[in-house]
């Protein structure tokens, strides 16, 4: 079996030097959801830019090679490489706020891709725009397609968004962090919305978040992630388990436990840190913790 | 609400017109010069002189005079032209639409310029195209219009003599027209070697005065664009699969008009201003000559005419712009 996202040796650095990702290496199986965990400033994001090909132009990629479904992402002009994703990955995004455009109208931000990226017919796109609305449960199509994205609520729009990944049957979708920004009452739902939809259609998912326990919840297997580079990967049950890097250990000290919400939380522990900045020092020279990796 | 806040506008343009009509009318009057000496012969006895005061209304106080003329404005009646002895609201109107069309052309060549421009910038960023884009601005908007104007003259009046320096048309044609909206007119006439000679004669002085605000909304709308180029929505635009160019023109360019349409409205009235000198430059019969020609003659009651003029297409400029800034934007017209 072929993976459908193949990440290998990735690296990739700031004009300054600075290193975002240190030659990371990360499958995705076709189906599967794979969760990717780091605090803030980990280049999570950066990860799922990069299989996207989004990355910001002050961002270089000085080795490795991602293959989406086959094809080496790499090795394409520009030209193709938009129409490979546009046809074979899809984004949800974090914040659904600003993920949609605000002088559009609902209904053709959702079906552009479909009619001019993929060339349906519009009657047959919008058909399959307002089944996907109906899996995310918007009851009421005809009225949120016609709305300016301002006059829907966030939870709303997200939906919308999602309904939007899923519409051109994905092989990848990147969720990056798809419910930090929301309520904490919208942010259960909008998972398991997703864990279904996922379920139903068979699409393998890159699921970016820095919480553990949406990690335990929607994914198959897990890629830590520490100042760009892979501290460990396991699958999801085996590593909460017996999580076998000493950083895994503390991210977890550091999360609170749905079984015990109130059990008192450690900050990760400073030797931890040291340990992790002297493993990554011998990949590369000039980096020091703190050092403006931008860990937050 | 929306009601209201035109209200609120039609009062606030009526205030502003009041307010340019009382300086203009004060400063004329107090400004040395005396529109009376300038038409009588040398030696006209005083007699002659108080008599033609007292025609004129210029032997009362400046109050008095403001008053009178402004219940004939109210009345639509603008006064007569010292100088030239008609009626001050038909020669306006006569000359109106000949600045009308200059401007306007010279808006849609800005805008044709600077609109392209921004986006191959934008499309561009970082590269050296992006870079020559930035050279050719601030190289168009440091030179002001009139030296566009002299320098077009030079280039392709007399070095490749291609367009007309001088004039609205061609003198020995034979006019159709009934209106003074030439180009208007001959457009609808389908009388299009009409056409080509109006434009031969308007193309140069309206480039000069369309490149200082076409490199202003070419640098503007770049940045706005740019800017917007970072947002989320953008992003995922480009992940759907559309090129760069179909994200600008799609996603990007009507966000970032918004900011850069009022700065328009702005800055054509600017434009407008600068036609006073342009039309001369180029001996074009519109109201901004016939404004340096009232001046030189101290033609108080066509001077005051013509600011208003001015100022009631400034102020309908910027009625334009705000209704326009509602229409493109969902959140006000919605709100
Ligand atoms: N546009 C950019 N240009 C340059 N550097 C950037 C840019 N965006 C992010 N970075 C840097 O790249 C590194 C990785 O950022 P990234 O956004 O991938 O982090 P993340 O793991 O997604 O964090 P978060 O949980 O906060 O979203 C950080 O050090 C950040 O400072
Ligand atoms: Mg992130």
């Amino acid at each position: 079996m072929s993976a459908c996202l193949d990440i290998s040796n990735l690296s990739a650095r700031l004009p300054s030097g600075q290193r975002v990702l240190r030659s990371v290496s990360l499958t995705v199986q076709p189906g599967e959801v794979r969760a990717l965990v780091g605090e803030s400033g980990a280049g999570k994001s950066m990860i799922g830019k990069a299989v996207l090909g989004v990355l910001p132009p002050s961002v270089r990629i000085v080795e490795g090679s991602i293959h989406l479904e086959g094809a080496d992402l790499g090795q394409l002009s520009a030209k193709e490489r938009r129409r490979v994703i546009g046809a074979k990955a899809a984004l949800i995004p974090q914040d659904p706020l600003t993920a949609l455009n605000p002088s559009r109208r609902v209904g053709p931000q959702m079906t552009d891709r479909l009619i001019h990226i993929l060339g349906w017919a519009a009657d047959k796109a919008d058909r399959r725009v307002r089944q996907l609305l109906d899996e995310v449960h918007i009851r009421e199509p005809d009225r949120v397609m016609r709305s300016y994205p301002h006059e829907l609520s966030g939870g709303m729009r997200q939906r919308v968004l999602i309904a939007a990944a899923f519409a051109s049957e994905p092989r990848l979708i990147v969720a990056d962090e798809p419910t930090t920004a929301l309520d904490v009452t919208v942010q259960k739902q909008i998972l398991r919305l997703i864990a279904q939809l996922q379920q139903e259609h068979g699409t393998a998912i890159l699921f970016v978040t820095h919480d553990l326990g949406v990690v335990a919840k929607i994914s198959q297997r897990v890629t830590v992630l520490y100042a760009g580079k892979v501290v460990e990967e396991a699958d999801t049950p085996a590593l909460f388990a017996d999580p076998q890097h000493a950083y895994t250990r503390a991210l977890m000290a550091a999360t609170p436990k749905y079984t015990d919400p109130m059990a008192s939380l450690m900050p990760v522990d400073d030797t931890v840190l040291a340990g992790l900045a002297a493993e990554i020092a011998v990949a590369d020279h000039d980096w020091k913790p703190g050092g403006g990796t931008g860990r937050g | 609400m929306i009601f209201q806040r035109f209200l609120i506008r039609l009062l606030t343009m009526a205030i502003t017109l009041l307010g340019v009509s009382v300086v203009v009318f004060v400063i004329i009057r107090v400004a040395p010069g005396d529109p009376i000496a300038m038409m009588l012969p040398p030696g006209a006895s005083d007699d002659d002189i108080a008599r033609l005061r007292a025609l004129y209304g210029l032997d009362r106080s400046i109050v008095e005079q403001y008053f009178i003329w402004f219940s004939g404005v109210l009345q639509g009646n603008f006064g007569t032209s010292i100088s030239l002895r008609q009626d001050v609201m038909s020669l306006v109107l006569s000359r109106l639409p000949a600045t009308l069309e200059l401007s306007i052309f010279a808006l849609f060549i800005a805008l044709l310029i600077g609109g392209p421009l921004a986006i191959l910038g934008a499309r561009e960023q970082g590269t050296a195209v992006e870079a020559g884009i930035d050279v050719a601005n601030g190289a168009a908007l440091s030179i002001p219009d009139f030296l566009w104007g002299l320098a077009l003259i030079l280039l392709f009046g007399v070095l490749w003599p291609v367009f007309h320096i001088s004039g609205r048309v061609s003198p020995r044609l034979d006019l159709p027209f009934v209106t003074q909206f030439y180009l208007f007119e001959s457009i609808l006439r389908f009388r299009f070697d009409l056409t080509k000679d109006l434009i031969g004669h308007m193309f140069m002085p309206a480039l000069a005065l369309a490149l200082p605000l076409a490199a202003i909304i070419s640098q503007l709308l770049k940045i706005s664009l740019k800017e917007v180029m970072t947002l989320d929505y953008v992003t995922l635009a480009r992940v759907k699969g559309f090129s760069e160019t179909s994200v600008i023109l799609r996603e990007a360019l009507k966000n970032a008009a918004l900011p850069t349409l009022t700065l328009i409205g702005v800055q054509f009235t600017f434009l407008i201003g600068g036609t006073v000198i342009i039309e001369r430059l180029f001996s074009y019969e519109g109201l901004g000559n016939m404004a340096i020609d009232a001046v030189i003659n101290r033609d108080l009651p066509l001077i005051q005419g013509i600011v208003l003029v001015f100022a009631l297409i400034f102020v309908l400029i910027n009625l334009a712009v705000d209704m326009m800034y509602a229409l493109l934007n969902p959140r006000l017209r919605h709100g």
